[in-house]
């Protein structure tokens, strides 16, 4: 049956229950953690900029987004005269729907410890703490994320403006292009692991040695956290909602609860995309040796999985704050420099290097082989690198002589 | 459930491609067509095809339908057409005439594969092997198959496609003083 986990065999009811609680439990965290991270954005970039942040509504402001959010849901709902209405109503949800089902493939929690594939019994049911595991999970995200453009592209576009359409021109064409070295740095990740199931990625990397982020040799790690970066249309990469330039980007127009959506799947994507890149190359739920101790929290039972994921993605929420508050905004053609003319190739001549090495363990090469083969990859490398750095001096030049913008 | 499945997805393949002939807004057909590519995914899924389906999405609706709609939206083309205009006059009766055909062929192929029992088609060895295995191998099977039987084709394949890039940027590059290649394309297209 679809959406139900395979392991549940016989379908009883318990099975039925637990799968439930599963989307229950996922929707419920999604949107908490949604409310708790805007707090968290606001109250850490306030500290690095010497401010208080929201600290009138709850303990230390801890409901200002409930109180932000109510007042959004009485606002007046506006959709200009010249909108495309259909399109312009259907966008919000195209944009917070990949959001929330990005949730469903990540592995939450469970018990990874000496090879176990991660599953733990609950109501006398043995179950993953993942809601869905399809073959491809990985692919999966990729196709979320492609989804999530159209919510944002199309939002400009029907908002019958000059700016929104302009901030949603530049918005998909980012996402467009940082998606081939995001790509590119995953299938680094999946020669690695040697699956696409999400599932089996955590389970692949059992020690800290084994981490992706160790065994892919941290650059893929580099490329996937900037390609993630401008996916997210995160500061640096924020020129979608550049307000100096564009009034507020693609979402000018939206007012009331379509605001409120776009504004949800903002943060709720940066959440997934931590937890994307946990999975992917901090093994997830997988716990860290700390003082000769395997799982220091193995006190908290099946759960003790779970309270590792959070504490990783929490690291990648700071992080992407400390990005906000330190680095300044990207220009338009800096962006695409970036990540065409560098992210691009650079990832694509890792994956190859590191297929090589795949190859040569697959086929048992030794040494002194590898050595050479190894030597070959990086001259090839380096030939390709300089063509590539002649091609951009000489299309450089030519737009000078044209009188080209850049 | 399989049989609802197919209801629902063949509903929305129909939907959407109707919406694409008959909508007359470029950006609302542009959309009638994801909806068709998501349903051929669902189909792809209810089939085991869990990586088709994931390719299907991030391909065809991820790149090129996000392409069109750049396009449509740069190029200011996004006001609805006059369908009375004719651009060229012989256009819809040839249309008519091949459609009428595909669908007597497609009515033909139906009528005769109600006698055939046993497809016909010979199989490679990968492709046999994943129809034996579970689920999960049919990525790798998929691989094996088109990365050492296939792989000349394959190979060629992604020759054409840079083949076709490289051509598209010679074509598009604006005429620069001097230079008579441009002008003489720019005479061809006028």
């Amino acid at each position: 049956m679809l959406g139900l986990d395979p392991l549940l065999d016989d379908l009883d009811f318990t099975a039925i229950v637990v799968v439930l609680i599963k989307v229950l439990v996922v929707f419920v965290v999604g949107l908490v953690g949604t409310m708790l991270m805007v707090w968290f954005e606001r109250k850490v970039i306030a500290y690095m900029q010497n401010r208080m942040g929201p600290n009138k509504a709850g303990p230390n402001g801890l409901l200002q987004t409930l109180a932000d959010g109510i007042k959004l849901f009485f606002k007046e709902d506006l959709i200009p005269e010249k909108s495309s209405r259909f399109v312009f109503k259907l966008a919000p949800y195209l944009a917070f729907v990949p959001a929330f089902l990005v949730w469903s493939v990540i592995p939450l929690g469970g018990d990874f410890s000496n090879g176990k594939d991660g599953t733990v019994t609950i109501l006398g049911k043995t179950t993953k703490l993942q809601l869905f595991d399809p073959p491809v999970g990985v692919l999966l995200l990729l196709a979320l994320s492609s989804v999530a453009v159209y919510g944002i592209m199309l939002a400009g576009w029907s908002s019958g403006s000059k700016y929104p359409l302009l901030g949603s021109v530049r918005a998909s064409a980012q996402m467009v292009s940082y998606e081939a070295a995001l790509g590119l740095s995953l299938a680094t990740v999946i020669l690695i692991a040697g699956t696409l199931s999400t599932n089996g990625i955590v389970t692949a990397q059992s020690s800290i040695t084994r981490w992706h982020v160790i065994a892919t040799g941290v650059l893929p790690f580099v490329i996937f956290l900037m390609a993630a970066t401008a996916e997210l249309n995160r500061p640096p990469f924020d020129l979608v909602e550049a307000e100096q330039e564009l009034v507020g980007g693609f979402n000018t127009e939206y007012s009331s609860i379509r605001f409120a959506l776009f504004f949800l799947a903002e943060f709720m994507n940066t959440i997934t995309m931590s937890g994307v890149i946990v999975t992917l190359f901090f093994g997830g739920p997988q716990p860290v040796k700390v003082l000769g101790n395997s799982n220091i929290l193995s006190i908290l039972g099946p759960f003790s999985g779970t309270v590792w994921m959070l504490l990783k993605v929490l690291v990648f929420l700071y992080i992407y704050v400390w990005f906000r508050a330190t680095l300044p905004r990207l220009r338009y053609d800096q962006l695409m420099n970036l990540g065409w003319k560098l992210l691009i190739p650079v990832s694509l001549g890792w994956f190859m290097l590191i297929a090589l090495f795949r190859v040569g363990s697959d086929s048992g090469w030794s040494r002194a082989e590898r050595i050479v083969a190894g030597a070959a990859g990086l001259v090839v490398m380096a030939a390709c690198a300089s063509l590539l750095r002649l091609a951009n001096k000489v299309s450089a030049r030519n737009r000078e002589r044209e009188g080209a913008m850049f | 459930m399989e049989l609802f499945v197919f209801v629902v997805a063949g509903a929305m393949v129909l939907g959407g491609a109707l919406g694409v002939v008959l909508r007359s807004h470029p950006v609302h057909a542009a959309l009638s067509l994801v909806l068709t590519l998501f349903g051929i995914a669902v189909l792809f899924v209810a089939q085991e095809a869990h990586f088709l389906a994931a390719v299907q999405v991030i391909v065809y609706a991820g790149a090129i339908v996000v392409l069109f709609l750049f396009v449509i939206m740069l190029l200011g083309v996004d006001n609805a057409e006059d369908l009375r205009v004719e651009p060229f006059k012989i256009q819809r009766p040839v249309a008519a005439v091949v459609g009428a055909g595909v669908l007597a062929l497609v009515g033909l192929a139906i009528l005769a594969s109600r006698d055939a029992t046993v497809p016909t088609v010979v199989q490679s060895e990968a492709v046999q092997e994943a129809a034996l295995s579970p689920h999960d191998s049919n990525i790798k099977a998929l691989a094996r198959d088109v990365f050492s039987d296939h792989v000349l084709a394959f190979e060629l394949t992604s020759v054409l496609l840079v083949i076709a890039v490289v051509a598209t940027v010679m074509l598009a590059r604006k005429p620069r003083k001097g230079e008579h290649v441009i002008e003489i394309v720019e005479g061809a297209g006028k």
